[in-house]
């Protein structure tokens, strides 16, 4: 690459000029992620050169051109990316704000690309704990698509559900975003026909199914108690920073994700987390099964509107955990079985288990690259695919319990971790309250 | 970001011989690239030995130290690096005090790593030359497709256990998994796909746990040799090791090799 660079420079070679060029070249990984070598430039006179160190020690190439008509090129520097994921939380159940998880999520930068940052976070709205607190994203190409969309979801809420307050989610204007949808949060309680036995969370969750279905350019982003999603387009980063995430909101439970996006569009309402009620999903990877999974859960009532991967992972979390009442290490198999292999060398009783769980569960199978954080209400799990293609790390510190796709992530806001590890593939790390305290308002 | 400001070489040349020139950056809050750029601003201007402060994630440390003359330095990380430390490494010795990130040594070409701790996944990816010693265990995919050619024949050597999928696709080396803790290996699909190498695993493994194409064999003299010889490195390079070289070349060790250098062979042969 240097000897390109070069020759590159001595293409048209005028008479020698006095100076000499000390390069740096920033990108190397030129072979590997097909990137270009972007060099710059440091001006030394020869006089400078001789009474510095011997001449042999620099990299040196003569000035081939005037100072003057040095063109500059513009080369694509490409991004090495991936998503990051990080969560947070104190099992104590005491609460702090969302200044650490930003800066831990700031520090994988690079693993995004600034088309998605998200947040969940979890006892954050004390004074309302009763209520499930529903986000509404109000999208649409105006101001008066999103007050239309805006007035029929009230409409449809006024039908279903008792209100018992609701405003616009606060956001710093002077937060540069793209596009911010209208975003606004209702803290309500289901009207449930007494003569029905369908559950609350059935009713919530079909109710949500339908606006996010049916009512134009309105999205209902996350549905839980005394929880909330903030998630939209641009550096988490910077999404943490629109809604004040650093000042405005204490919690016991956050998590993040960094975007880079590779299959599906970026848009405010495809930003991670995907949640419904209680239960949020950050995640690192893709879902090369979504079209099963898809199908098997639209018979069960959930409508993927979304335009993501991730969003199965949500709803088979809540088939499985809420309806089914499947404890997570049973889930954990569902989601990322084990391979035949495995399960042929298995004790007779363990294997007819799993082998039950892959025939009756196959098409929650998730396949392809994950490392996934889900959120529940007192409960952080991390879980990987069978062959961890995806990188999590876990940590503890005291009372602190951390997932992370890198580990200096974890170590910038809490130096002294009592352990560090990376979990099996497969196999779910659990992080739960120790008591749910009750949050003083 | 705030970019923070570097700080100078502590001692150059005008001060003393220029063995010894050392400098030290601080890396709080300073860039994967601006941390790269100072490295190798350091290394031309004739830095014999640099450290790194306050490391946390920066990536790619080490890598872009090629110079035609063979310039040497030694680097000391302090903190946690981030991935693909080392990548590319052109015969430098990289130490880190603390935990190293995924990918250590990628597709390194000489030099040798220290990691005092422990490091993540495709430790050793696509390394053809060079020495990597880990204190403590290491992630999924170690040694993942580690090749030799002629003279180079790259070394790993991990003082604790390694995960699933260690020497995946290996076509050369030596892969060295102490499990000082004596905790017995439980990792899975070791070798998977092995064509090349050599795996040394201390104490013992299973048949089920190892790829299809690998032979499990005891070890003869030609192989205590050479685990005597990276043994008695590894113990220097961490003389807090609490296990002597006695001790650990006393206890039984396994060869893992592949059964063909051509399992593929006739997979796409009609």
């Amino acid at each position: 690459m240097i000897s390109r660079h070069s020759s590159h420079l001595e293409g048209d070679r005028p008479p020698p000029a006095p100076f000499i060029i000390v390069m740096n070249l920033s990108q190397t990984f030129s072979n590997t992620y097909n990137t270009f070598i972007k060099p710059t430039f440091r001006l030394h006179t020869i006089e400078s050169r001789r009474n510095g160190e011997g001449s042999d020690r620099w990299m040196e190439y003569r000035i081939i051109m005037p100072r003057k008509r040095r063109t500059r090129r513009e080369l694509y520097t490409k991004e090495i990316a991936a998503c990051s994921i990080f969560g947070a939380m104190n099992r104590d159940g005491d609460r702090f704000t969302g200044e650490g998880v930003m800066k831990a999520i700031a520090n994988m930068h690079v693993r995004g690309n600034g088309l998605g940052g998200g947040f969940a976070a979890y006892g954050i709205y004390p004074e309302h704990r009763d209520c499930y607190a529903l986000h509404l994203m109000f999208t649409g190409p105006s101001p008066q698509a999103k007050k239309d969309a805006k007035k029929e979801f009230e409409a449809f809420l006024s039908r279903r559900f008792d209100l018992f307050f609701d405003e616009e989610i606060p956001t710093d204007e002077a937060v540069p975003v793209r596009d911010p949808p209208l975003i606004w949060r209702y803290f309500v309680l289901p009207r449930i026909d007494p003569a029905s036995e369908e559950e609350e969370g059935d009713y919530i969750v079909r109710s949500i199914m339908e606006v996010n279905g049916k009512i134009e350019n309105a999205y209902i982003f996350s549905s839980g108690k005394n929880m909330g999603c903030f998630k939209g387009v641009g550096y988490p980063e910077e999404i943490g920073e629109y809604f004040m995430l650093d000042r405005t909101y204490r919690a016991h439970t956050w998590t993040v994700h960094g975007r880079f996006p590779t299959n599906t569009q970026a848009w405010w309402g495809g930003a991670h987390p995907f949640s419904l009620l209680d239960t949020t999903i950050v995640h690192n990877g893709e879902i090369s099964s979504y079209g099963t999974n898809r199908w098997y859960l639209e018979m069960y009532g959930y409508a993927c509107t979304l335009q993501t991967d991730t969003e199965v992972i949500a709803y088979a979390a809540d088939l499985l955990m809420r309806r089914q009442r499947l404890p997570i290490e049973v889930v954990a198999k569902i989601l990322a079985p084990p391979i035949w292999n495995s399960i042929d060398r298995m004790p007779e009783k363990e294997r007819r288990l799993f082998t039950t769980l892959r025939m009756v569960y196959g098409p929650l199978l998730m396949n392809g690259p994950f490392a996934v954080i889900i959120g529940q209400t007192g409960r952080m799990i991390g879980l990987t695919d069978r062959i961890r293609l995806r990188p999590l790390t876990a940590a503890t510190s005291g009372e602190m319990f951390y997932i992370s796709s890198e580990e200096a992530s974890i170590r910038l806001i809490s130096p002294h971790l009592d352990r560090v590890w990376t979990p099996n593939g497969g196999e779910p790390v659990v992080g739960e309250l120790y008591s749910m305290r009750k949050d003083q308002p | 970001m705030a970019r923070a400001a570097l700080s100078e070489p502590l001692i150059n040349s005008d001060q003393a011989g220029e063995e010894m020139m050392a400098a030290q950056i601080d890396a709080a809050d300073v860039k994967t690239k601006e941390l790269n750029d100072r490295l190798r601003e350091l290394l031309l201007s004739g830095a014999k030995r640099v450290s790194i402060r306050n490391v946390c994630g920066q990536r790619y440390i080490g890598t872009r130290l090629y110079t035609p003359q063979g310039l040497r330095m030694e680097i000391e990380v302090f903190g946690t690096a981030g991935n693909d430390l080392a990548a590319f490494l052109y015969g430098h010795r990289i130490a880190v005090h603390g935990n190293a990130q995924d990918g250590v040594g990628n597709t390194m070409d000489a030099g040798e790593v220290i990691v005092r701790g422990r490091a993540g996944d495709v430790l050793g990816f696509s390394m053809r030359g060079g020495e990597i010693y880990v204190r403590d265990g290491c992630g999924y995919r170690a040694a993942l497709h580690m090749k030799e050619y002629e003279g180079k024949r790259p070394v790993l050597v991990v003082g604790g256990r390694s995960q699933d999928f260690l020497g995946e696709y290996m076509a050369g080396g030596v892969v060295i998994v102490l499990d000082l803790a004596g905790e017995s290996h439980d990792a899975h699909f070791i070798g998977t796909g092995m064509h090349g190498g050599v795996i040394y695993l201390r104490g013992s493994v299973e048949e089920s746990q190892v790829g299809d194409q690998v032979e499990i064999s005891p070890v003869d003299d030609a192989d205590r040799a050479v685990l005597a010889d990276y043994v008695t490195r590894f113990l220097e390079r961490f003389p807090e090791t609490e296990v002597t070289k006695e001790e650990i070349l006393a206890s039984g060790f396994v060869r893992l090799t592949p059964r063909s250098r051509r399992p593929y062979g006739n997979l796409y042969a009609y």
